[in-house]
């Protein structure tokens, strides 16, 4: 019975979303503040009765009610109670159901948190939202309803959650990577609402940052989780695969990176605004693109979700009517917005430009990278892969002019810097940058090694640039301390996120290049040398799980001498699918990870592994924590506040929907 | 109806099971492949790391040799062995692999007619994306020379870096 | 747009649908021996069109597919040549003793060298060579009546339709 009130709850915050889809949204084009008014309390409504929803299939795992297909088919009564409450997204149609149920959270968020933007312009963002939703919903009761029984006759049990998804970091993956996808439709809303308003200016701009933001930010906890997953659960080492589907969020989140950087243009100087809209579409195209490579089985992949050409067809259809209408809607609206400002040659603006561009580009490259055997195979109906050394060749030439770029931009002034300005301030920091590149290495390793130069003098150009010009902006207060503390929250939160570029810039290129791995057959008692580190084989045991049974190794690692740590990795079988799975474990450091991956028992009492050493991996999710921390920063600025009290005396007066400007 | 319409999909739903299971060989567990091949020196390691990075596991569902388990991807891991171990190049191993499996065991794909434009095109983008930038400039410039007076030696200057002929 | 229309070709697209680069090239040479010991070589292959089929103890695809090897080899209408593909001898020979054995004879690649020489994805496959020796038809997984009789059987008519031949 629950589960059909579960089905029903799903209809019910269909129905109400499709209100929300029309009425606000003709209200603001008729001007009538009733019909405006009413977006506020249905998008709580779609909230809580697709939270209902939620909760109930919730409520059918953790019973084990298997007449439930989708239950049936995501859990075990074995399986502990952890991950039967999170194999609700370990599924196609659970994970839509989270994903539709974020996007009513975000819904909510924008009706709570609104209470300074004009009723007309909330009532447009939550009714292009309301639109996207009920596509969200209709799209689940059509194909891929989570709540369908199989009756007469439901299974005694089910077949158990894919093992690599029975994780800790599959806790929190989906749904960061989904609360990050869905708060870009919010932008996107917000872009669409000026659109439709004709009122599309820095006032619109500064609505719409913290809410970018706050969306890059849960975006970038999504993919670094993800990449961290992949990590230690695939078991050889790689964070990083190039996935066909990996690359949708890659591609949204640089679609977002150019998105925030362009939004401080348009808030700060009032251009760029047409092309800021453009990012907010693409961004939010991103994401749906996203959905429907996942969705469709259109690329194979090692996240082999349930595929489905109906499925594929239906988002194909959404993404083609809102990507598509949106797109319209800009080519007849974003003419009307051109009243830019000038600026100079030397400007942050053309750097910031120029930023968009490359994040553009490289966005631009893996999609082409991404889709390109699927347009192969039309054309020759012959079948190519596209793997991560196309990507790394493409990619990381693009993101080291990136961050070149990144060390002058914030250096420079708008409008007009000059030439003589950025060499005396920068020249010295290059020179600095390059000595550090050459030496440190060269002082550490005792040879000279391209990679570790390259990267090591990249991210020390950051890291200086950031000191130099946190420095310039103290030297004229009295004390570094008054300096330090009138700078603005946003100004922290940008160094902290250009930081974190450092950070990671220093762990992909010396992972990339200095990680080792030996891959051995040890008795018990046997050992191995690698990278200056013993590893002692002590013997193995047997360890069995609720759902699970396998065998245990232990290692011990001694550097010098001396125990450092007892490393346990396993090997299970997962007794309800039958699917093996290695589980490797790691000695996590700031410096290096070592980890071990067991393979199998060759003679009695040798096993064979493979031992990796890999130095630095640590920061590549170091530098993502940094961009975060430093997004979350910038979106707690006071001056966003403030001008929600400024906003909200003038938002008593009526609004007029004009073309013009603000500033 | 309903009930009869469930059924029928569970009927479906375990013959969709059925074959999943049935199929197992093809739908390779992705978890890391330990060998214990031995080497002469670092470097044939490192070229037998590289190469079992770089091509695909011709059966998984997307994945390197290096991260897949059983049948082919440990023949052909055992292969690449053995053939580096005999002192074939790294050339030789890929032409060896070409003739067998084609273009789709190559994660790098092979710059041909067909790839031109997956190789090209970031280039193209980025040509597209300097050209546009460049309007975007062009265009504010005019804007700024009406508000921001230059002095001589600055336009002087300004033009130089553009090239530009105005 | 293009990008739609695209997408939605890709839709009908089945990226696991693995083409083969030995289509229209003669069989790899080998000089193994059949599961039962005795030498094969490619003079032992059989001078008109026949299938070759790849399979192994293992493989669990290969039982369902079984019963139509069978039934083609009881009735002669096509001779079946097995490759027992990263088996081990005494492993093959049980299974070929529990479920029957629909081969000619059985080629035994215990290192799986001339699977990769054949290209192979894995058992279960199929490969359909003409009496010349030349591969010119390859399905990846299981054979069953119904890809028989809609691939293979169209495929074998349009081999003995070609000119120039006697069959």
């Amino acid at each position: 019975m629950l589960p059909e009130l579960g089905q029903f709850s799903l209809i019910l915050a269909f129905c109400l979303s499709i209100i929300l889809g029309t009425l606000p949204l003709i209200g603001a084009h008729r001007n009538n503040v009733l019909w405006m008014s009413l977006a506020r309390p249905l998008s709580a409504g779609v909230f809580v009765f697709l939270g209902i929803s939620i909760v109930i299939l919730t409520y059918a795992f953790a019973s084990d009610d298997f007449s439930v297909q989708f239950v049936a088919l995501h859990s075990n009564s074995a399986l502990p109670l952890q991950y039967k409450l999170t194999a609700v997204w370990g599924g196609h149609e659970g994970s839509f159901l989270l994903w539709t149920f974020m996007l009513a959270g975000w819904m909510l968020a924008v009706a709570i948190f609104s209470k300074s933007m004009p009723i007309d312009f909330v009532a447009r963002v939550l009714g292009v939202l309301g639109i996207l939703c009920s596509g969200y919903i209709l799209f689940m009761l059509a194909t891929s309803n989570p709540f369908d029984r199989i009756v007469p006759l439901p299974p005694l049990d089910g077949t158990d959650l894919n093992s690599m998804l029975q994780d800790f970091a599959f806790i929190i993956h989906p749904p960061t990577l989904y609360m990050g996808y869905v708060g870009f439709s919010v932008v996107f809303s917000f872009a669409i609402a000026a659109l439709l308003s004709g009122k599309l200016d820095a006032a619109w701009a500064r609505w719409c940052r913290p809410w970018a933001n706050v969306a890059w930010a849960i975006l970038t906890i999504g993919i670094a989780v993800g990449s961290w997953w992949a990590y230690y659960e695939l078991g050889w080492g790689g964070w990083w695969a190039w996935d066909p589907v990996e690359n949708p969020p890659l591609i949204t989140w640089l679609f977002g990176t150019a998105l925030i950087h362009s939004l401080a243009v348009t808030e700060k100087r009032g251009v760029f605004k047409s092309w800021t809209v453009l990012l907010a579409i693409l961004a939010f195209a991103g994401s749906l693109m996203g959905t429907f490579i996942t969705r469709s089985g259109l690329l194979t992949s090692v996240h082999a979700f349930a595929s489905d050409p109906s499925r594929g067809f239906f988002i194909l259809a959404i993404l083609g009517i809102t990507v598509g209408g949106s797109l319209l809607l800009y080519a007849i609206r974003a003419p009307l917005m051109k009243r830019e400002f000038g600026f100079d040659l030397l400007s942050r603006e053309v750097f910031l430009l120029i930023n968009n561009v490359i994040l553009v580009v490289a966005s631009a490259s893996i999609f082409l990278g991404t889709l390109f055997p699927m347009i192969y195979q039309a054309l020759t109906d012959d079948l190519i892969s596209i793997g991560p050394p196309y990507f790394n060749s493409i990619f990381a030439p693009l993101m080291m002019l990136l961050v070149l770029f990144l060390g002058i931009g914030p250096m420079s002034r708008w409008k007009r810097t000059s030439t003589a300005y950025l060499l005396q301030q920068l020249g010295k920091v290059a020179l600095a940058s390059v000595a550090i590149g050459v030496l440190l290495p060269l002082l550490v390793l005792l040879e000279f090694s391209l990679a570790a130069t390259v990267s090591i003098a990249l991210a020390a150009w950051v890291v200086l640039s950031i000191g130099k010009d946190v420095s310039n902006r103290i030297v004229n207060k009295p004390t570094p301390i008054q300096g330090l503390r009138a700078l603005s929250l946003s100004y922290y939160g940008m160094q902290a996120a250009h930081l974190g570029v450092a950070v990671m810039l220093v762990g992909i290129g010396l992972t990339s290049y200095f990680s080792v791995e030996k891959s051995v057959l040890l008795e018990q008692g046997q050992s191995i040398v690698l990278a200056g580190y013993d590893f002692v084989f002590i013997g193995s045991s047997a360890v069995n799980g609720p759902n699970f049974i396998g065998e245990e190794a232990e290692i011990s690692v001694l550097k010098a001498g001396v125990e450092i740590e007892v490393l346990h990795p396993q090997r299970r079988i997962y007794t309800a699918s039958g699917s093996p799975s290695t589980e490797m474990d790691i000695d996590a450091g700031l410096l290096r990870d070592l980890f071990i991956t067991l393979g199998e028992e060759k003679q009695a009492g040798a096993w064979s592994m493979t031992i990796y050493v890999k130095p630095f991996i640590r920061w590549v999710w170091l530098g993502a924590i940094f961009m975060v921390f430093g997004a979350t920063l910038a979106a707690g600025d006071k001056r966003y506040r403030r001008l929600r009290q400024r906003r909200s005396e003038r938002a008593r007066q009526p609004v007029a929907a004009d073309l013009q400007p603000a500033i | 109806m309903k009930i009869a319409a469930a059924s029928k999909k569970s009927l479906v739903l375990s013959l969709t099971l059925l074959v999943l299971m049935g199929l197992s060989t093809h739908l390779t567990q992705v978890s890391a492949q330990v060998d214990t091949f031995q080497f002469d020196t670092d470097e044939q390691q490192e070229r037998f790391r590289r190469l079992s990075n770089e091509l695909r596991c011709p059966m998984c569902q997307n994945t390197n040799l290096t991260g897949s388990t059983g049948g082919v991807a440990e023949d052909l891991r055992r292969e690449i062995h053995r053939m580096i171990m005999e002192g074939m190049t790294d050339q030789g191993i890929e032409q060896f692999m070409f003739d067998r499996y084609g273009d789709f065991i190559f994660y790098r794909p092979r710059l041909r007619a067909e790839t031109v434009l997956l190789w090209f095109g970031p280039l193209i983008f980025l040509i597209i994306g300097g050209f546009v930038a460049y309007r975007i400039f062009r265009r504010a410039r005019a804007l700024g020379e009406k508000t921001i007076t230059l002095d001589e030696s600055e336009q002087e200057r300004l033009r130089a870096l553009l090239g530009n002929k105005q | 747009m293009g990008l739609a229309i695209l997408l939605w070709r890709g839709l009908y697209l089945d990226p696991k649908e693995l083409p083969s680069v030995l289509i229209d090239k003669p069989m790899p040479a080998f000089a193994l021996t059949t599961v039962d010991g005795e030498s094969a070589t490619n003079a032992d292959l059989p001078d008109q069109i026949f299938l070759l089929n790849i399979w192994g103890s293992y493989c669990l695809p290969c039982l369902i597919e079984h019963p139509t090897l069978m039934r083609l080899s009881e009735v002669g209408e096509i001779p079946v040549v097995g490759v027992n593909y990263s088996d081990r001898q005494d492993l093959a020979l049980d299974w070929l003793d529990d479920n029957g054995n629909p081969f000619a004879f059985s080629i035994l690649d215990e290192s799986g060298r001339f699977g990769i020489d054949l290209g192979v994805y894995g058992a279960p496959e199929t490969y359909l060579v003409d009496a010349d020796g030349v591969i010119r038809f390859r399905h990846v997984s299981v054979l069953d009546e119904t890809v028989w009789a809609q691939e293979f059987v169209p495929a074998i008519a349009e081999l003995k339709a070609e000119p120039g031949r006697l069959e």
